[in-house]
């Protein structure tokens, strides 16, 4: 430490505004994309799992050219098109909720939250940030999943206008949602060292019983049910509609891709996980105090 | 309501006002009817045993913890319903910050300064804290003190004009204790309040314009360095050894008392003459309950030989 300080005087006489929500907002969400990528072993686990999954299930069931659904003059469709919405939803949920449920316990075990509840910082900016590293993050890593997908595994990508706008507000909302309940969820771990612990069945489950892995309809029908009350399978039905062929649409349960109760669906997370999470949030350890 | 930052005037009343604060954890009471006022543009440090109370008040003031009981102004505000903009007014160390971010000790500093309306300039901040050769060291590759002066840097980079440190210098080595202390001077000569605990006994009597012991929740005592614990506790006290065993007499005239026992030992060398004075330490030992060793030892039973040879006259 140096004994001459050029520091300045304690405060001026002016009062200088403070800076606004939005300006905090993006330097937060700056600094948590550089966190984000800095943290190396979850980056590869959020960006390569959903990869990883494709390449393991396209090429196990895709032995011989196999194809899904071919029924009459249609000719079916590679195994790694029908398994991609899957991923692409698997892919979102990991990067929004999961993602956010064990960083945001891990910062408040760690006094991260305390040390900027201290500051002048408002909830407010540290919520932008946290929205917006997430949809970077997803971003980024369904850019890659869809660029292996069409490269490595030649999968065929929408080609009209109406399938983009589909996945983009469904890419949009469940970004959202997942984020939001992560925020939630976050409260749930008693401590930063069990998050991954509680969080990660909890994500595993879901993509069991919301047919990411399987055709949904190959599923018992309580378990169907079940998943229903969950995003993460109209996430993947949502996806379904944007990547598989309009003949699949008859495989859905409904009969139809639902574009209406997905949006409900995860409209309704969206909303009640901001009010919980909003709720519920806490900056500090639940004993600290 | 934001009032205009007086940063070096004093005429805004005082930095800190707690009144008969109490906080309690189930049975335990961590705070019990505390007192105590921080005057602006002082360096007030609290000093008192483990468990006494002092994180639990700091964090109180610093707004973090809801109080039971009492009355707490910070910069004339109530921490509990406090805004942002009181929140850009104070700054905070706090006692145990663990959280190790993938930023660097540059980056971290310059995003917290971009929280607040007039921060400092972040390198004039890691040069005060003596970080220069680290601002590219990520902060969890820091050594323990390193990351301790991170924690004073990000509490100063604010501007603040009342900085909360709670046990600061913990991990330092001495030469950063004492460069600690030129920054702390430095910053009250520039006019921001300082509430600091330590353990340091020297710490607080080398930076403190004022200090309070706790105890049990409570201020046993409050004062400038020197005069702390009142005028006996800082009594001399002057130690021979006569008819083979040890006495001693306090006085606040110790002169007076050596210049008795040599017409009386007549001229002669006084056996084991010694003119004690007890130091913050002992009087701290003494505020707190515990036996200061200059005091204690019963002089009757304990022989000349085994008293302890500290507390040296040198003060
Ligand atoms: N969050 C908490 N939950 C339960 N008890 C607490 C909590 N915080 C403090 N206490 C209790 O309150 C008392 C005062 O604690 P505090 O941390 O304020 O002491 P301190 O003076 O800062 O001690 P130290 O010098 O060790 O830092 C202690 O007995 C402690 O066990
Ligand atoms: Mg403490």
């Amino acid at each position: 430490m140096s004994t001459t300080l050029p520091l300045g005087p304690a405060a001026g006489p002016a009062t200088p505004a403070l800076p606004s929500v939005l300006t905090l907002g993006l330097a937060r969400a700056r600094i948590e994309v550089l966190q984000f990528f800095r943290e190396r072993d979850a980056v590869v686990w959020i960006f390569a799992y959903p990869i990883i999954m494709l390449a393991i299930f396209a090429t196990v069931f895709g032995q011989g050219n196999a194809r899904v659904g071919a029924t009459g003059s249609f000719a079916g469709i590679p195994f790694g098109q029908y398994f991609l919405p899957g991923m692409v939803a698997t892919g979102v949920m990991l990067s929004s909720f999961q993602n956010l449920a064990i960083t945001i316990a891990v910062e408040r075990d760690d006094s991260t939250l305390k040390r900027l509840r201290g500051t002048p910082l408002p909830a407010s900016a540290y919520f932008l940030g946290k929205i917006g590293s997430v949809l970077l993050t997803s971003l980024v890593q369904t850019a890659l999943l869809l660029l292996v997908a069409a490269t490595v595994f030649g999968i065929e990508m929408p080609s009209t206008a109406q399938r983009w706008i589909t996945f983009a507000w469904v890419f949009a909302l469940g970004t959202a949602a997942g984020a939001v309940c992560g925020v939630a969820f976050s409260s749930v771990p008693r401590t930063g060292r069990s998050a991954s612990a509680v969080v990660t069945p909890v994500v595993l489950v879901l993509q069991f019983i919301s047919g990411v892995f399987f055709g949904f309809t190959q599923l018992p029908g309580w378990m169907q049910d079940v998943s229903s009350v969950f995003p993460l399978k109209w996430m993947a039905q949502g996806m379904r509609s944007v990547f598989l062929p309009d003949q699949f649409q008859a495989q859905e349960v409904s009969g139809s891709w639902q574009h209406g109760a997905t949006a409900l669906v995860i409209g309704a997370y969206l909303v009640v996980g901001l009010v919980l999470g909003a709720r519920t949030f806490r900056w500090r350890r639940r004993d600290d105090g | 309501m934001s009032p205009a930052r007086h940063g070096t005037d004093h005429g805004d009343g005082e930095a800190v006002v707690v009144e008969g604060l109490a906080k309690h954890y189930g049975d335990k009471k961590a705070v019990d009817g505390l007192d105590l006022t921080v005057h602006r543009g002082e360096v007030f440090a609290v000093l008192g045993p483990n468990g006494a109370g002092k994180t639990t008040t700091i964090e109180i003031l610093e707004g973090y913890r809801e109080r039971d009981a009492g009355s707490v102004r910070v910069l004339g505000l109530d921490p509990q319903t406090a805004d942002r903009a009181w929140r850009s007014r104070i700054g905070i160390v706090l006692q145990n910050a663990t959280d190790q971010a993938e930023l660097t000790v540059g980056e971290l500093v310059r995003h917290v300064g971009g929280y607040y309306p007039d921060s400092r300039d972040p390198d004039e901040v890691i040069d005060a804290v003596g970080l220069r050769e680290k601002v590219r060291t990520r902060t969890r590759q820091l050594s323990g003190g390193q990351r301790r002066r991170l924690d004073v840097a990000l509490g100063i980079v604010g501007r603040p004009e009342l900085l909360f440190l709670d046990e600061p210098t913990t991990g330092f080595d001495p030469e950063a204790r004492r460069a600690f202390w030129d920054l702390i001077r430095g910053l009250r000569d520039d006019g921001t309040t300082i509430l600091l605990t330590t353990h340091y006994l020297d710490e607080a009597e080398n930076l403190a314009d004022r200090c309070a012991v706790v105890r049990d929740g409570r201020v046993v005592a409050l004062d400038a360095p020197a005069h702390l614990g009142g005028r006996t506790a800082r009594q001399a006290v002057v130690r021979w050894i006569e008819e083979g065993t040890l006495r001693q007499e306090p006085t606040d005239a110790p002169t007076a008392v050596v210049t008795a026992l040599a017409a009386r030992f007549s001229g002669a060398e006084v056996p084991g003459l010694q003119v004690l004075r007890p130091t913050l330490e002992d009087v701290y030992l003494s505020l707190i309950g515990e036996t200061p060793a200059v005091l204690g030892a019963d002089p009757d039973v304990v022989p000349a030989d085994l008293l302890p040879a500290r507390s040296e006259a040198h003060r």
